[in-house]
């Protein structure tokens, strides 16, 4: 089979970070390949070495700055091992899951409304000049000032508890170094039934998309899969903590209440040399078939219950789709979504009327240990960070499991699923190349912190300044 | 509106969270989107800047060939080219890589790690995915920059007072709590 054609998508856009879709087409129009490759690299593992431990969960939120406060916590999780202060004063937990649900809130309102929503409001093969957030504050002026505070509210919860909306301070090995005032408790009690009535609303556009279109969206970049996620020791979902359950497409446990602490045991993560983001896998079903899902969809799938009322009444709604069975449409992953956004803010509207909120414990410390990992469910599924530290409180190793890299097999059977439906044999046009981006936006993915690796290619390079002064020459292979 | 300035604006070695910190001006965007006309953004599905930008925001250094192609091109089709955030100021924390070997890093990662499979011992190389340089580069040792805006991110005030300046042709002047590297 000899490649006729050759198209690129690049840089695929209204997605978080750097990503290039590349399709190859034979002569006669057939798709022979086509492949979400990821572009970029940190070098995180290797450069943290060194680094004071304590730094680390200030430090590791720069891979990503839609979601920093997974990072930032999960790494703090996982210093809290270190320090032997895993198990939090109330105040400490609840200031972070407040932090959390805040974050929860404004990274789903930010991918729905300002990344995803052009699509679905207009459609897959709108105008590009349109096709854009900016399009919508034209059409639907009142949707957009909605969706604008409601990500408002959200990084105003961050800025509260982590002291920036962007890369805050608030969680330290052991616990927090803040609680919440009264005054800043009001303003956001104050808000809340408001924020309440707006997630509800959202939940139902996603819901009226999705039950509307399901014959068109059943099959888009649709497949087969296992489901990975956190959940909590009775099996709701606890987006913050839990033991991690893993099962199959038909909804067969593969896993259920494992300690993370002994995620190494269960997780492998395969190396392909087209793309610097690595290829999870459940190390007993193997690469082959082990890979799985993560992120809204797939916890709605392993969850059995959520335990707010009005997400719990959403996902009876969602999963009478699919009469109980796992949902594994990847469209279905915006009404997950918006469902996790109201689970999200009932939480909220919960946590700001507990009293410990005020509470003036915040760290405790116990026996040191050597070895820390955290885990917890980010906006975009399942985040790994393990840490070894030594005596002298340093780094010595770190391994990342981004929620992204997660769903990289899955991003890239959606690309290949959507090629084959719709790129094949056809005039391509732009409204169809961005029916494969509609479906790698389904997983909101952020693949600036999906790659904290670096690359190497036989070739060679010359950095020359403005000036035209050589700086750097580089030779490979 | 016809003749409104262009802005555009691209995330190099950066996390986003610059990009993010433009978002937090919150309800003044609906104000910025009267000031202007975007350009390319990872915002909207422009993939390559179509006309003459008065405004570039930059977010992030260069650490592969991908972005300094595009920083320059950004040169090339901007007016004024603001590097935005420790990262485009200074390589920020992609940065922190520029005293280690590339070898070790990939090492590390793809070769080390408790979670690696990868029997062939394999890294990646693939003509698609762009080469490295050595070391991240702040922008202005790549081309030109007009501003630099500190901050890690600089905050949505700092971000507006700027932009609006530069957009109504006025001086920038920002007052010293807006100005702060962290
Ligand atoms: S300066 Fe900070 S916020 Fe901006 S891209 Fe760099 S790490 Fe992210």
């Amino acid at each position: 089979m000899s490649v006729a054609k050759r198209i690129v998508i690049e840089p695929v856009t209204r997605v978080e970070g750097h990503g290039k879709v590349v399709i190859l087409l034979d002569e006669n129009k057939k798709v022979i390949s086509a492949r979400l490759h990821i572009v970029e690299f940190r070098g995180f593992e290797r450069f943290i070495q060194g680094r004071p431990f304590w730094e680390v969960p200030v430090l590791v939120q720069r891979l990503c700055g839609i979601c920093p406060v997974s990072h930032h916590l999960a790494a703090a999780k996982a210093m809290d091992r270190i320090v032997g202060g895993e198990n939090l004063t109330p105040t400490a937990e609840k200031i972070r899951r407040l932090m959390h649900y805040g974050q929860m809130y404004q990274s789903h309102a930010l991918h729905f409304f300002h990344l995803a929503s052009p699509d679905l409001l207009f459609g897959f093969d709108a105008d590009v000049a349109i096709r854009n957030v900016i399009g919508v504050a034209g059409k639907y002026p009142a949707l957009a000032v909605q969706a604008v505070l409601m990500r408002k509210y959200g990084q105003e919860i961050i800025k509260a508890t982590a002291g920036k909306k962007i890369h805050g301070t608030g969680a330290i090995p052991g616990g927090v170094n803040k609680n919440l005032s009264i005054a800043e408790r009001d303003v956001f009690l104050r808000d809340a039934d408001q924020q309440m009535t707006w997630a509800q609303s959202a939940v139902k556009i996603a819901k009226d998309y999705t039950v509307a279109n399901l014959a068109k969206l059943a099959p888009f970049g649709s497949f087969d899969s296992n489901h990975l996620s956190l959940v909590r020791a009775d099996g709701a979902m606890d987006l913050y903590h839990g033991n991690l359950r893993a099962i199959d497409a038909e909804g067969k446990v593969i896993f259920d209440q494992v300690d993370y602490q002994s995620y190494v045991d269960f997780i492998a993560e395969e190396v392909r040399d087209w793309s610097y983001m690595k290829f999870p896998f459940i190390r007993s079903i193997g690469p082959e078939k082990g890979w799985y899902r993560v992120g809204p969809l797939a916890r709605l799938n392993t969850a059995k219950f959520i335990d707010t009322p009005l997400a719990e009444a959403a996902r009876k709604e969602f999963i009478a789709v699919t009469s109980g069975k796992p949902n594994n449409l990847t469209m279905a992953y915006h009404w997950a979504r918006m469902i996790e956004l109201v689970h999200a803010m009932e939480k909220i509207h919960a946590l700001l009327n507990d009293k410990d909120l005020q509470g003036t414990d915040l760290v405790v410390k116990g026996e040191r240990r050597e070895v820390g990992i955290g885990l917890l469910e980010a906006p975009r599924g399942t985040l790994f960070h393990h840490y070894k530290v030594d005596k002298n409180d340093q780094v010595v190793s770190a391994n990342l499991i981004v929620s992204t890299t997660n769903n990289n097999e899955p991003m890239n059977r959606a690309v290949a699923k959507v090629a084959q439906d719709h790129l094949q044999g056809v005039e391509i046009t732009e409204g169809l190349l961005n029916h494969v981006e509609v479906a790698i936006r389904a997983y909101d993915p952020c693949l600036s912190c999906a790659t904290h690796a670096l690359g190497q290619m036989p070739m060679e390079l010359t950095l020359v300044d403005y000036q035209g002064q050589i700086l750097d020459r580089k030779s490979r292979g | 509106m016809a003749n409104k300035p262009k802005l555009a604006t691209v995330s190099l070695a950066g996390c986003f969270g610059c990009h993010m910190s433009v978002l937090d001006i919150d309800d003044r965007i609906l104000e910025l989107i009267e000031l202007v006309e975007f350009d390319r953004s990872p915002i909207n599905d422009i993939k390559e800047i179509k006309g003459r930008c008065a405004v570039g925001i930059v977010e992030g250094g260069c650490c592969n060939e991908e972005n300094v192609h595009v920083l320059k091109h950004f040169r090339e089709h901007c007016d004024v080219l603001i590097s935005t955030g420790d990262c485009a100021t200074m390589g920020g924390i992609p940065a922190l890589r520029n005293t280690i070997p590339l070898q070790e890093c990939l090492e590390e990662a793809y070769l080390k790690g408790p979670t690696v499979y990868n029997p062939r011992g394999k890294l990646p190389n693939d003509p698609e995915i762009p080469l490295l340089l050595d070391k991240v580069y702040p922008c202005h040792e790549v081309v030109k920059m007009d501003y630099h805006l500190p901050g890690c991110p600089p905050s949505a005030d700092t971000l507006w007072q700027a932009l609006v300046a530069l957009l109504t042709g006025k001086p920038i002047a920002l007052p010293y709590e807006l100005i702060k590297y962290d």
